[in-house]
């Protein structure tokens, strides 16, 4: 069994209106429900907006601390699923249906840890 | 010999690795045990002969001595050499009939979690058995940058996982259209190379067709995959007679239909014929068809442009697109005049792409506008690095310009 990791992309600003969302988070307690059933499920978890991250970086024998998120853009990420599936076919499945439950877009990318044959 | 077994490499090449990926679970440990394999083959059938089944011989030997080798290799501690031995020990090759993996590693090669270029680049390496310079030179792009996709696009085949497996039934019509769409690609980019010298690249044309024959073969009851077949053998057909003596491009209408293959015609026909009997059309069942109609009639003028107009309204029904109803006009225009072509070509707005201005220059020629014909002309030049086109082009534009009203003595 290989690890993916799915990461979701979340368009920066406002989180939609509890109408739209409420429906939304149903999906993802399904979908996270199907997953632990399956037993593909490794670990997972949402993420506070980038505005309450912080950088540190090495510089030295310094540490540098810089308020923000690492990369600024458009999007962020949102929150992440760690699953184990027997190849990229599965895991893909499973992507595509994070993808429908949260309507954002899924990236799906093999870990180095997990069995490995 | 040494043609017999290259022979043997080209009809074998894609067999072979596809068993011993299958083996090993690993494309670069098959591609170098068959490489070993081929390399000893050189060395020993001039002298033994050419064993009587040269592909179980090449999967044996490759199979030894990989794993001779990995042996060696996996006493340092390498992990893809661990892997590659134990996925071995749980693979043993099946003696006797030579089995057939090659649609499991079509699939993989065309894989859509792969970039379309990756796809092409590798289905060409790993079953079409070309290096990677002969790829390079194909689709003109630097060794080096070919070398790099190929290596990545292996390299996420085996970190992500990518199976060697023909998708189940509800991904299979998904996966099998991108797998045609690389067959598809190979052809058009070796029959309408995008640039360079020569109009045709013939070394893809063929592959593209010896690859649709083996998909045929795996999949006889595909109707789509014996479409796309059709669709290239009757393209081929006309490929002589597409180009004049000094190399021009000569359009269908104006073709010496003589010099079209009729072996290769009879074959697409026969197919059209049997994809006609099963019933599920689909759009490159449907465009043979429509070249199945050209190939029928013997001169230009006996073309049934009411039956080709017939099947792009249908090909418009099952995947319709703006280029597809570009070639639609073309028909219409025949049927029912250059205006009506005309006005179906100008509701489309093609700007970026090069043929909808050439077919557009057509059609306003033959209305009699040549003034804006070679305002379309041009605007096709503009558009296309392929030096045969552009000299068709430029030929057409001259001409154009000559017939207008305000040509100048020295035409410009």
């Amino acid at each position: 069994m290989t690890h993916y990791l799915l990461t979701i992309y979340q368009p920066d600003g406002e989180p939609p209106a509890p109408e739209i969302l409420e429906p939304i988070m149903k999906n993802v307690a399904a979908f996270e429900e199907e997953l632990r059933a399956a037993g593909a499920w490794v670990f997972n978890g949402g993420l506070h907006p980038p505005n309450t991250a912080t950088v540190v970086r090495a510089r030295g024998d310094d540490v540098l601390v810089t308020d923000g998120p690492y990369l600024e853009g458009k999007e962020h990420v949102g929150g992440f699923t760690v699953i184990q599936a027997a190849d990229l076919d599965e895991a893909l499945e499973w992507g595509r249906k994070a993808a429908s439950a949260i309507t954002l877009p899924v990236e799906v990318r093999p870990m180095t840890s997990g069995s490995g044959d | 010999m040494t043609e017999e077994i290259a022979h043997v490499f080209r009809e074998q090449y894609g067999r072979v690795v596809a068993v011993l990926v299958r083996v090993f679970g690993d494309i670069d440990v098959a591609e170098e045990a068959v490489q070993d394999a081929f390399t000893t083959a050189v060395r020993r059938w001039p002298a033994e002969g050419v064993p009587p089944s040269p592909a179980g011989w090449i999967i044996t030997t490759a199979r030894n001595r990989a794993i001779d080798r990995l042996r060696r290799e996996a006493t340092r501690d390498d992990r893809q050499a661990h892997a590659a031995l134990l996925h071995a020990r749980d693979e043993p090759v099946q003696e006797g009939a030579v089995p057939d993996e090659r649609l499991r590693l079509i699939f993989t090669c065309c894989h859509p979690a792969l970039a379309p270029a990756a796809r092409v680049a590798l289905t060409l390496r790993l079953l079409g058995g070309l290096t990677t310079a002969e790829i390079a030179g194909a689709f003109l792009v630097p060794e080096k940058t070919m070398a790099q996709r190929i290596v990545r696009a292996k390299g996420k085949i085996r970190a992500a996982r990518i199976p060697y497996r023909v998708p189940g039934e509800a991904d299979l019509p998904d996966r099998l259209q991108a797998v045609l769409a690389v067959l598809y690609l190979v052809f058009n980019e070796g029959y309408t190379a995008s640039s360079g010298e020569a109009l045709v690249r013939a070394d893809l044309c063929a592959e593209a067709i010896r690859l649709a024959r083996v998909l045929a073969g795996l999949m006889p009851d595909e109707p789509e995959v014996l479409g796309l077949l059709a669709l290239m053998l009757l393209t081929e057909s006309r490929r002589d007679a597409r180009t004049g003596p000094g190399g021009e491009l000569v359009l269908l209408a104006d073709q010496d239909r003589s010099r079209w293959d009729r072996a290769l015609i009879a074959e697409g026909q026969a197919l059209v014929r049997r994809c006609l009997r099963r019933g599920q059309p689909g759009p490159y069942q449907i465009q043979a068809a429509i070249n199945a109609v050209h190939s029928d009639a013997p001169t230009a003028a006996d073309t049934d442009w009411r039956q080709v107009v017939a099947l792009y309204d249908q090909l418009m029904a099952v995947a319709p697109s703006q280029v597809t109803a570009v070639h639609r006009a073309v028909a219409v225009a025949e049927v029912a005049g250059p205006a009506a072509g005309l006005a179906l070509v100008d509701s489309l707005e093609l700007v970026g792409y090069y043929l909808w201005h050439a077919i557009r220059a057509d059609l306003l020629r033959r209305s009699g506008r040549p003034e804006e014909a070679a305002q379309a002309y041009a605007a096709a030049l503009d558009r296309t690095e392929n030096a045969t086109e552009r000299e068709f082009l430029t030929r057409r534009l001259r001409a154009c310009e000559r017939a207008s009203p305000g040509a100048r003595e020295d035409g410009g």
